[in-house]
């Protein structure tokens, strides 16, 4: 008998001849068929003393390597940006940290508020008129949308971009086959949506088209002309963003993007090892009934003071059961609550000097790198924060040496796309020097020139 | 409309709805008691011109302050108009639940079916 369960051997036998069975063996083979039963004991390992359990969980942990041990080039959708001190100081106040969502929601007024100005955050940045309180993160918020469109418009097809983040393109296929959307994903040209192709795919049984600015391999996207191709279709024009690029790209609600969404977390959240973070969702006027989550309003009380609701629950599950546009009725308040802080913290040209200094940082490392030997630009699109080579080498063997000196050379791109085998996805945040550019240079240079020679002498 | 009305020249479906027919055309919209029912509406989500709708099927949705409700169709056929005028003043369902309040008018593709509807004084028995 396990020592963690509380059951006696009196307590089993007094169970057991209630229910007419002699032992627990009987029982389960009057319920468990044999076929599929294992007929062996789990392989697991002999228990361990507290002590020895401790300090193997120690040098597990150990092993973990926080963004803030190495200089890191790793983005691909998350990024290792600065989190000011305000943050951590407002987020971990206990009226925010603590509280379960209230059964009755406007008895916490603050809370309201919080995602009220959280959405016109959203609303201002993205330029679109209807913003939710958040959702769990960027990929589900595409798949979001994609069922908003199915539910607007019926249409059986879905487009995407296969710039489009792998984990986006994932949870869409996913969610899709569920309500029965076919998928289609449109190839690139010269490291963005082959506008050729993407025009040719969307006919009139297209319910969404999906796109992402700047693409996964850093690229900016003419995002106006891949909306507009859309226009004589029925389809509704999804896009994700990068929240801290839209200080510098047009908003997409001037390019004829009908739902924005995207990953919040470098909007104030840590990476902390992969989450929680928040994902963004923003729309047209005309698909507020069909937008997913909360969304809190304002409003006057009977002595005609500013307060906040919850509006438009009829969408929501506890009221449209099965029908409801989306089974999250929840959203990421605290870590929204980062996000419109961070945003407030910046402020409208913070956000833009923000967007400029990116531009500037990665602009010189991608000339830096471009010039080492061994190393080519995967595309030469304009780029923001991010943007992709390939080198003349196994990348996986280039990053392990790059770790090594203390480097997280970046995403490799052959881990999603079999066409860029040695490709590498090298992402600059504001906390990226010119010398620790300097140095990826070098040690990118010295880590490809070793592994040649390695091939060298194998061949 | 402080009381319930009936009208005697439309027939009814036990599901709150009123049709009116006019040769192979039927106008439909929902009663007194289905809008009183809702309480007030505030938004109308029509078909699109050219579906097919199915006798005792949903067809549309009326949302309220309180909940969202399907519309059942009275009869089968296909929908060749949407009142227009309910995207910008769904109220008019409260309002004027027989005449500017009307939903769509169906091309009816079976008339047959007419006669399982109830007339005004066998639907108002029903409501007890």
């Amino acid at each position: 008998m396990s020592r963690y369960t509380a059951v006696t051997p009196d307590d089993l036998k007094e169970m057991l001849a209630t229910i007419g069975v002699a032992s627990l063996d009987e029982l389960f083979d009057a319920l468990v068929p044999e076929g599929v039963r294992l007929e062996r004991g789990l392989e697991l390992p002999d228990g361990m003393t507290e002590q020895d359990v401790y300090d193997h969980l120690r040098a597990l942990a150990a092993k973990n390597v926080s963004a803030e041990d190495e200089v890191s080039f790793l983005g691909a959708g998350m990024y290792d940006s600065y989190v000011p001190a305000l943050i951590d100081m407002l987020v971990t106040r206990s009226e925010f940290l603590t509280p379960y969502t209230p059964y009755q929601p406007e008895i916490s007024q603050g809370g309201l508020q919080v995602m009220f100005e959280y959405q016109t955050a959203i609303s201002e940045l993205t330029g679109l008129p209807v913003s939710n309180a958040s959702v769990y993160e960027g990929p589900s918020a595409l798949a979001a949308a994609g069922y908003l469109a199915r539910l607007a418009n019926k249409k059986g097809k879905f487009v995407i971009s296969r710039a489009v983040h792998p984990h986006s393109r994932e949870t869409l296929r996913t969610l899709a086959v569920g309500y029965g959307v076919e998928v289609v994903e449109v190839p690139l040209r010269d490291g963005v949506t082959d506008p050729d192709a993407w025009a040719a795919a969307i006919d009139d049984d297209t319910s969404a088209v999906f796109f992402q600015n700047p693409n996964f391999l850093g690229a900016v996207e003419d995002a106006e002309a891949l909306a507009g191709a859309a226009k004589n279709s029925p389809a509704v024009v999804v896009a994700q963003y990068d929240p801290i690029t839209l200080g510098i790209l047009a908003a997409p609600g001037e390019v004829g993007v009908d739902v924005a969404i995207g990953e919040g977390q470098q909007l104030g959240n840590r990476l902390d090892f992969g989450g929680p973070s928040f994902g963004f969702f923003a729309a047209t006027e005309a698909y507020l009934r069909r937008m997913p989550g909360r969304i809190a309003g304002e409003t006057k009380d009977v002595d005609g003071r500013r307060g906040f609701v919850l509006t438009l629950q009829t969408r929501e599950q506890h009221i449209r059961r099965e029908k409801a546009t989306s089974n999250i009725c929840t959203s990421q308040a605290l870590n929204a609550l980062a996000g419109v802080v961070y945003l407030t913290w910046l402020g409208r040209e913070g956000i833009v000097e923000l967007g400029d200094l990116l531009l500037q940082r990665t602009a010189y490392a991608r000339e830096t790198l471009a010039a080492v030997d061994g190393v080519e630009l995967l595309h030469e699109q304009p780029v923001i924060r991010e943007f992709a080579v390939t080198v003349d080498a196994p990348v996986d063997a280039v990053l392990e040496r790059l770790a090594a000196a203390g480097i997280n050379g970046g995403y490799a791109l052959g881990r999603d796309y079999e066409e860029y085998e040695n490709g590498l996805l090298i992402a600059l945040t504001e906390q990226r020097t010119r010398e620790q550019i300097d140095a990826l240079a070098s040690e990118l240079g010295a880590a490809v020139a070793a592994e040649r020679a390695t091939v060298g002498a194998s061949a | 409309m402080a009381d319930g009305t009936y009208p005697e020249g439309l027939l009814y479906h036990p599901e709150h709805d009123w049709c009116q027919i006019d040769g192979d055309v039927a106008t439909f919209g929902i009663t007194w008691f289905a809008q009183d029912a809702l309480g007030e509406v505030v938004f109308f989500d029509p078909p699109t011109v050219g579906d097919t709708v199915t006798k005792d099927e949903s067809y549309a949705e009326v949302e309220s302050v309180k909940a969202v409700s399907d519309v059942i169709a009275p009869l089968s056929g296909e929908i060749v108009e949407v009142n227009e005028g309910l995207a910008d003043a769904p109220e008019t369902i409260n309002s004027d639940p027989y005449g500017d309040g009307w939903l769509v008018k169906v091309k009816l593709s079976d008339t047959s079916e007419v006669d399982s509807l109830l007339d005004q004084g066998s639907y108002v028995q029903g409501l007890g």
